[in-house]
């Protein structure tokens, strides 16, 4: 069977850009960040993707949460609710614990390991409802931590959109790399040449 | 002493929550604009400076608009 490949434009000078099977490779991206780039053989770029935005999403996590009250609180499915997950789920299979203890919970379970991701209770009483309690005792980090998992969510897009059709190559592009080459000249210039070896010295 | 507590307070500012912000979108912005590390990296320096200096300019509007409250 023959791959599936497709030629992404690249700077005057550079070699057109081999992308391997973009649609398998747009949903592997958004599956997990970095994964699309990583089966196109894009590694470093994979890696800068995987750090960058799970590194973002997990603290993300960390700040909205806690021991008491259950890690990762800040990313749960709430329908119209909670518009914030739209962006969260953008980062893939990560945020998929979210849509399980939903489920969980609307079949009137319990949710699972310690309400991680889990929906906030609802109470008759607004300040007993759980997301007032949330707010309580996370104070600002409860805002932090949403907002860290959503741009790790819509960055992840910015990933998927890369799997697909390959770097962004328009006028600006053209100008960074004009100017990037500039500076190259200039680092050449500045970097001391050799001196030459004088005769009868030990090299 | 005060001086020690002004340090102490500006390290304990909210502010600072912004900075792994800054360095990720940035990153990723620039790794969508090109394919090689250097330029990445290079791109991404311009756009987290630029990014930086937007914030420090919407600071400054909104620290003098309530100083004229």
């Amino acid at each position: 069977m023959a791959k599936y490949e497709q030629t992404a434009e690249q700077p005057a000078g550079q070699q057109p850009l081999v992308l391997k099977d973009p649609p398998w490779a747009a949903f592997l991206a958004w599956l997990l960040p970095g994964l699309g780039h990583w089966y196109q053989g894009r590694k470093p770029k994979a890696a800068l993707f995987f750090i960058c935005i799970m590194g973002l999403f997990v603290y993300g996590l960390y700040l909205g949460g806690s021991s008491k009250l259950g890690w990762g609180r800040v990313v749960y499915y709430g329908g119209r609710d909670r518009l914030p997950f739209i962006c969260q789920i953008g980062i893939g299979a990560p945020a998929f614990p979210a849509l399980f203890q939903a489920m969980v919970v609307s079949s009137g379970g319990q949710p699972w390991c310690g309400g991680f991701m889990a929906p906030p209770k609802p109470d008759p009483i607004p300040s007993l409802h759980e997301l007032a309690i949330l707010n309580k005792e996370l104070h600002g980090y409860w805002e932090l931590g949403t907002v860290y998992t959503m741009v790790a969510g819509l960055l992840n897009i910015l990933a998927v959109f890369d799997a697909a059709y390959g770097p962004v190559v328009g006028e600006d592009g053209k100008k960074d790399e004009e100017e990037d080459e500039e500076e190259d000249k200039e680092d050449a210039k500045e970097e001391p040449s050799p001196e030459p070896q004088q005769d009868g010295e030990p090299a | 002493m005060i001086e020690c507590l002004l340090a102490v307070r500006w390290l304990e500012n909210n502010l600072w929550y912004a900075l792994p912000l800054i360095v990720a979108v940035s990153l990723v912005y620039a790794a969508t604009r090109h394919e090689e590390m250097r330029p990445i990296l290079r791109h991404s320096v311009r756009i987290g400076l630029w990014i930086l200096g937007f914030m420090v300019a919407i600071f400054a509007v909104l620290l003098l608009i309530s100083s004229q409250l």
